[in-house]
């Protein structure tokens, strides 16, 4: 019974002069999200709103789960169309739109009718009102409420008549591509992933680094950092994943190294190594998951030892969320269960029994100077051989 | 050079096996239930196979159910004696070391009010007569022992266990599971008092998603998938006449030249044992000698946990597998090395290697000279 979309937005609407970038933004990220879905889609923006109108037998759950998508989008209207032929015809529209939509009419409403055009020959009010009492006297059960209404009834008269009741929840956030680009740590744990969700959101676009640590990490571990990151581009368009060999270096430091600090120092190196990509692609910063406290290297004292390393900024997304927050948001944004395969990443082959959860500043920089000898050589080598892997959200579009 | 040592896991498919698959696949692909000529081709496929099968068992071809390889046979197995015999009792008796195909319709039928014993192993993984013998009670309707357990290759006494079973209750039926050991010993489940017994394609070097379920004459089974009534109302659906033709045509080849075959897995298994005599970092687990199945070698690894090391190995193009295969999306400890009792920390470093007619002495090698470098290697950058 739809065969439209009224995107609605927020945020990108208070942008003063450069709103229209943004809109023009999430009219391209609409746009993307829809390639993949059956149907062929015609997007319009006008009079801050976006309008979708779809082709005969798009799939409709399709469409709605990709714009469900799309960040920017604060609510999403599916949309009932009609062409204007006279009042009597729009009231007979309404009362079917209303008998198809809701089997239960036990409720109340207001109609809300919005007149863009502005020759139809009522006045909004006089719709309001004559649409009200064509709907009470279809269905009894139903009472107006003006102030509380359980549905509210838009009409908005433009080319075509639009009629919709419904806002699905959109993610909210602004258009990827309006803010730059971020470079997210991704293990394959159940963090990373959230936290470059959490930083597209803003309209953050990513990129991605993977330290892979064979034989010590598998080619299946690999395979599920790129199947998360696959999750992750289904939000934020295509990710391009690093695959930084790390093993050599994390050995060096094994050998080199207090094994109580091994932890805090591969950290450092992972970051150097991030960052070096970052600037490279044009990042303007770093993005992990880590969150104050939850294990020794992400104490206050860690974050700080780790930090020392980067020039740019490191985003923390999660830096205040408890664990079960963070579950949270994996399983809405559907990373979850691929994050709880149990193969190992890098973090967890090398932990020893009782990692230093307070570092010191200096003793960390004393014990890097061991490594002084092979060590700007490995991260070279690394950085060398690193595998860029282009991550789509849809399988077909993998490069 | 590469190396495949996860023949348990599973197997290449032989030359002649995919030859009559094909055949049977693009020229005679008519279905058996059909009336015509076409129907007639793919028919005798499934008896040629059941020919082939029945005769390295001395059983008879009308005693063959073909299946989707070797859990479905487990399951028609267990659960179709269960439904056929509950009158009769309700109790069954299975072993602690039982692969999951048989572990786990075991509990779902505990919990249809089946009660189950289970036997422990000695360190070995062996069952004792004796403990089976007061297992069995007039209440049991079925007895459930794998021939040759898949992780540490624990050749249990099949004949004596029958033996043993039909004394205190002739009654209760003899399953096996002969997964691991169907191609690697001569099995005659008659004349060793075997009743049912299940067999996978893949692990003989024929077809994934074959098997077959030897059910001796006059055995009551129910089926466990309904339809068409194929195979007797056993097993329905149409027969899967390619996988059917080509575990016929491995089975076939399994036993041919047997005597030398299996001297040479033992051969095989004899020069890796040999090779890392000596090695303090090495340990064996279960008997290794001709006790103990040709074709399946338990190493536990002091300070290398079994993932590293496999994929250490897998580097040098040397496949071996950690515990056993089938748990490798998910590192549950190992019943069977629970059971028999291994040292904690060997739990998380014991490699399954196994081989194959296919194999040679010089991969053997070729794989020892590997584990004495990367062992050593690898045990310096061990977890704290």
């Amino acid at each position: 019974m739809f065969q439209a979309f009224l995107i609605k937005y927020g945020e990108i609407g208070i942008k003063g002069k450069n709103r229209h970038l943004f809109e023009d933004a999430l009219v391209r990220q609409i746009k993307y999200a829809l390639k993949p879905v059956e149907g062929e889609f015609l997007i319009s923006k006008e009079q801050g709103r976006i309008y979708i109108e779809a082709s005969e037998g798009y799939d409709y759950d399709e469409a709605l789960e990709s714009l469900r998508h799309v960040f920017g989008i604060v609510g999403i209207c599916p949309v009932a169309l009609t062409e204007d032929e006279g009042f009597g015809k729009l009231a007979e529209d309404v009362v079917s739109y209303l008998a198809k939509r809701y089997p239960d009419k036990h409720m109340t409403f207001k109609v809300n009718t919005r007149r863009a055009r502005k020759t139809y020959p009522m006045p909004s009010m006089e719709v309001n009102a004559a649409l009200g009492e064509k709907i009470l006297g279809a269905f009894p059960e139903m009472s107006v409420d003006v102030h509380n209404p359980d549905i509210l009834v838009n009409v908005e008269i433009r080319g075509k008549i639009y009629i919709y009741s419904e806002i699905i929840p959109g993610p909210g956030g602004m258009p990827v591509g309006t803010n730059g680009k971020g470079m997210l740590l991704l293990s394959g744990g159940i963090d990373s992933p959230v936290a470059g969700y959490m930083i597209a959101k803003r309209g953050v676009k990513i990129d991605a680094v993977y330290f892979h640590a064979p034989p010590y990490t598998s080619e299946r571990a690999k395979q599920k950092v790129v199947d998360l990151a696959r999750i992750v581009a289904t939000y934020t368009g295509p990710i391009y994943l690093k695959v930084v060999n790390f093993t050599d270096i994390q050995m060096y430091i094994y050998e080199k190294c207090p094994h109580d600090e091994l932890t805090i120092i591969m950290r450092r190196y992972m970051m150097r190594i991030a960052e070096y990509f970052a600037k490279e692609t044009e990042s303007l910063g770093l993005i992990t998951g880590e969150s104050i406290g939850q294990v020794a290297s992400q104490t206050m004292q860690s974050l700080a030892s780790t930090d020392e390393v980067c020039t740019m900024p490191v985003y923390r997304p999660l830096i205040g969320f408890d664990k079960q927050e963070i579950v949270e948001l994996s399983k809405k944004i559907g990373t979850f269960e691929t994050s709880i395969l149990p193969y190992e990443d890098c973090c967890t082959i090398f932990v020893a029994k009782h990692p230093v959860t307070k570092p010191n500043l200096k003793v960390i920089r004393r014990s890097e100077t061991h490594l002084s000898e092979k060590i700007d050589e490995m991260v070279e080598t690394a950085i060398q051989t690193a595998e860029t892997i282009i991550v789509r959200g849809t399988e077909e579009g993998e490069a | 050079m590469e190396a495949y040592f996860d023949n348990s896991a599973t197997t290449r498919c032989s030359q002649g096996a995919k030859d009559v698959m094909v055949r049977a696949l693009v020229e005679d692909y008519g279905n058996p239930s059909s009336l015509h000529v076409k129907g007639m081709e793919g028919e005798n496929y499934i008896r040629d196979a059941k020919a082939k099968i029945s005769k390295t068992l001395k059983a008879k071809p009308t005693e063959l159910v073909f299946t989707s390889g070797g859990t479905e046979s487990n399951n028609l197995a267990i659960l179709g004696a269960a439904m056929a015999n509950k009158r009769s009792g309700r109790h069954l008796v299975t072993t602690v070391i039982e692969h999951p195909a048989v572990s786990a319709p075991m509990k779902f039928l505990e919990e249809q009010g089946f009660s189950v014993t289970y036997l422990n192993v000695d360190k070995d993984g062996l069952i004792s007569l004796e403990d089976l013998e007061r297992a069995v009670t007039d209440e049991t309707i079925l007895v459930s022992v794998m021939y040759v357990n898949n992780e540490i290759g624990a050749a249990e006494p099949i004949a004596e266990a029958a033996q043993a079973i039909k004394k205190k209750n002739p009654g209760t039926l003899f399953h096996v599971d002969a997964i691991q050991a169907y191609g690697k010993y001569i099995i005659h489940p008659g004349k060793m008092g075997i009743d049912m017994m299940s067999v996978s394609g893949h692990k003989i070097h024929g077809p994934k998603g074959s098997g077959f379920l030897y059910v001796k004459e006059k055995t009551k089974v129910k089926p466990v998938i309904y339809g068409g009534g194929q195979q007797k109302n056993l097993r329905s659906g149409t027969e899967n006449v390619p996988g059917i033709a080509g575990l016929g045509q491995a089975a076939q080849e399994a036993y041919e030249e047997f005597a030398q075959k299996q001297a040479h897995l033992y051969q095989l298994k004899e020069a890796f044992i040999g090779g890392l005599d000596g090695e303090k970092w090495a340990h064996f687990n279960g008997r290794t000698g001709r006790d103990s199945a040709p074709h399946i070698v338990s190493l536990s690894v002091d300070g290398v946990r079994s993932e590293v090391l496999l994929h250490a190995l897998e580097d040098r193009h040397i496949y071996v597998s950690a515990g056993s295969a089938c748990a490798s999306n998910k590192p549950a400890r190992s019943a069977t090395l629970t059971a028999i009792g291994i040292r904690q920390d060997y739990l998380d470093s014991t490699v399954r290697v196994s081989f194959s007619t296919q194999n040679t002495l010089e991969e053997v090698e070729y794989c020892i000279a590997n584990l004495k470098e990367l062992v050593p290697m690898l045990g310096k950058y061990t977890r704290h």
